[in-house]
């Protein structure tokens, strides 16, 4: 076994110790403990929890290399996905804290005095809750394979009992616990190799300020000019341009950020803190923590970019250090000699073109493409597993509570004593585990796409229907229910229009679409649209309809101050 | 509980809200997209100042945001007593 695997085991074997012993300090023993970890959590342990929850694998392994192949325009994600938290700090969190529930169906349930919203609520979380987990097993099993040479499948398995066990056992307080170590752990891991690689490259310990530094070859160049350099003269467009029109930038960006806002798994967490006051802060310290990964990222992309072009640009096949051959085994990177000059010809143009290279690899190969020492190319294999089980704990905890809350206590069975709820909360949890665990060995052709359209979703059902159960006190549940129904209804014909291509024959007639695009705006994008449209069909719906009883619009008075939070969360 | 007291605080918590939302706007959309490519011609270091705002200084923006706005309404809440604890 080589020391890079030895590492690797050592490292993932002991983070995976310390969240199974989490799970166990921090049972469950009540539904408020199971939904809302009892409600007492600090803003700074919340804080974090909500930054490893939000971090999925994803953000910890994709989205630097998404953005070290987009340039300018991976601008979308990191504004995309952290602004979403000044529209939740400023206009979601206080509020549904002071509400004080649990779950994200309860709000738009009571709010709008309706069984049916409650049950349409219930659906868009779930739908956005599991096309998002899928893709969290998958990542769960590729990190497995790829680091520890076990079978996907098996890397699946063993990521679903890990879950399973702090998820079922723990609920809320089991998941916030551990994701506190999984953010410590995952931060630790993506933060290592980039201030390694930032000193390699430019001499600057920081890599937000290194990437905008010169070079540390004494030539004077700025890495950003060398990187554009490259890039043009290999017929790529200048990094630090993009290709992408404005308006799709400005569309993607919104429905990003609309959507973060509007997830259910991360407003969940704002139910978990003391006081309203509580809420505000953890909401400023979770994108606090969160920007310090987000702000990282697009230096890395930066550094991986540009040690890739110059390690195999023009260069000899046959002396690429051992990196290059060990990934080519996976198939994330891949050449073929077109020209048979022996040497590897990287350009953007398609025909001549030699080198194939999965945009995963800039994070999961960057440790060794810049000779980094074993323990820090291990620390990459907690990391990641770290940022994919805690953001699947949390989904699965709004499923679960979805269900065993929403659906079967407060819709089929009203009935259902405390300790029943609790047990139905597990088994749902339970079964929610293997149903993502099926998708995760499974996988669905589209995860991959849906995932990015969860967003979509969220931004066009939730948003809007809490933003005016909070800002417009005479909002009514019929305006708000055929707002969510439209909005989600609109976001769902556009995907499978655009992206699956449904009407038109299909995967292979949706690149011929394009110019058919609404207003130019990508399907990514269109959930800013579909959230428009349901503001305004709800506005409409609402002034030809009776206004909210007396008793509703208290509510709404009420939750607008936050003194008697402490209170609200036992009526 | 006074109505009219509930009314003002509202009203001075909508005043910052949308200021602050202004701000959120003129970083991200204002000077990260819609204005990048004149951001772009100024340059600070190695970063062109549009690209710059688009990766970098809008999430830093937006941090400082969310602070501004819990000293702001810490200091609101106690104003009209609707503070907790």
């Amino acid at each position: 076994m080589s020391d890079v695997q030895i590492w690797t085991y050592v490292l993932v074997a002991l983070s995976f110790g310390l969240y199974i012993g989490i799970a166990i300090w921090s049972r469950a023993a009540s539904t408020k403990e199971f939904y809302v970890a009892g409600g007492g959590v600090s803003p700074l342990a919340n804080g974090m929890a909500t930054a490893a929850d939000w971090m999925s694998a994803a953000s910890f392994i994709s989205m630097a290399g998404i953005i070290s192949f987009a340039g300018y325009d991976g601008a979308v994600y990191l504004m995309g996905w952290t602004g979403g938290y000044v529209l939740l700090a400023l206009l979601l969190a206080p509020y549904l804290r002071k509400f004080g529930k649990f779950t994200v169906p309860d709000f738009i349930g009571e709010r709008y005095y309706s069984k049916t919203a409650r049950v349409v609520a219930v659906f868009c979380a779930l739908i956005v809750s599991f096309t998002y987990v899928a893709g969290q097993m998958r990542g769960v099993g590729i990190v497995f394979s790829r680091y520890l040479e076990v079978d996907i499948n098996t890397g699946v398995v063993i990521g679903m009992v890990i879950v399973l066990f702090y998820a079922v056992l723990g609920g809320m307080k089991g998941i916030t616990y551990t994701q506190v170590a999984q953010y410590c752990v995952l931060i630790f891991a993506f933060m290592v190799p980039a201030i390694f690689i930032s000193i390699q490259m430019t001499g600057n310990p920081i890599p937000q300020f290194g990437f905008g530094d010169t070079l540390s070859d004494g030539s004077g160049t700025y890495l950003l000019d060398k990187l554009d350099g490259l890039s043009t003269e290999l017929g790529f467009a200048e990094y630090t341009s993009g290709s992408k029109t404005t308006i799709d930038v400005f569309a993607i960006t919104l429905a990003l950020m609309v959507g973060t806002a509007g997830l259910p798994h991360v407003i969940v967490r704002f139910f978990t803190v003391k006081r309203v006051r509580d809420a505000r802060k953890s909401a400023g310290l979770a994108l606090l923590f969160i920007a310090i990964l987000y702000t990282t990222a697009p230096a890395v992309a930066v550094f991986a970019r540009t040690n890739l072009i110059e390690t195999v640009s023009g260069k000899e096949y046959g002396n690429m250090p051992e990196w290059f051959s060990r990934w080519e085994t996976t198939g994330l990177i891949a050449h073929e000699d077109k020209n048979g000059d022996g040497k590897i010809q990287y350009v953007a143009a398609p025909e001549v073109n030699e080198l194939t290279v999965d945009r995963d690899i800039m994070v999961l190969a960057n440790p060794e493409i810049a000779d980094l020492p074993a323990w820090v190319i291990g620390l990459i294999a907690a990391g990641g597993l770290a940022a994919a089980l805690s953001t699947a704990a949390g989904l699965l905890l709004v499923i679960s509570s979805s269900v065993s809350h929403d659906l079967i206590k407060n819709v089929l069975n009203p009935g259902l004593s405390e300790k029943g709820e609790l047990w139905a909360a597990r088994i749902s949890a339970a079964v929610a585990v293997v149903i993502a665990g099926y998708f995760g060995i499974n996988p669905p052709g589209f995860v991959a796409a849906v995932v990015a359209l969860a967003f979509g979703l969220a931004a066009a059902s939730f948003f809007p229907a809490i933003i005016l159960g909070i800002f417009y006190k005479k909002m009514n549940s019929q305006g708000a229910i055929s707002g969510m129904v439209v909005g989600l209804c609109l976001m769902l014909f556009y995907m499978l229009k655009f992206k699956f291509g449904i009407f038109d024959g299909g995967q292979e007639a949706v690149a011929g679409l394009q110019d058919d695009w609404w207003f130019g705006i990508s399907p990514e994008g269109f959930g800013s649209i579909a959230m428009v449209v349901n503001f305004i069909v709800a506005i409409a719906v609402n002034t030809f309809t009776d206004d909210p009883p007396e008793d509703v619009q208290e509510i709404v008075e009420n939750i607008r101050i936050p003194s008697g939070a402490g209170d609200a969360i036992d009526h | 509980m006074d109505t009219d007291l509930r009314k003002k605080y509202w009203n001075e918590n909508l005043k910052y809200l949308s200021i602050l939302l202004a701000i959120w706007f003129l970083v991200s959309y204002g000077f990260g997209i819609l204005l990048v490519d004149e951001l772009n011609t100024i340059r600070i270091g190695g970063f062109k100042l549009g690209f710059w705002f688009a990766q970098q200084g809008s999430i830093y923006v937006f941090v400082i945001l969310i602070f501004v706005y819990v000293r702001l309404m810490n200091k609101l809440d106690k104003k009209y007593g609707f503070n907790e604890d």
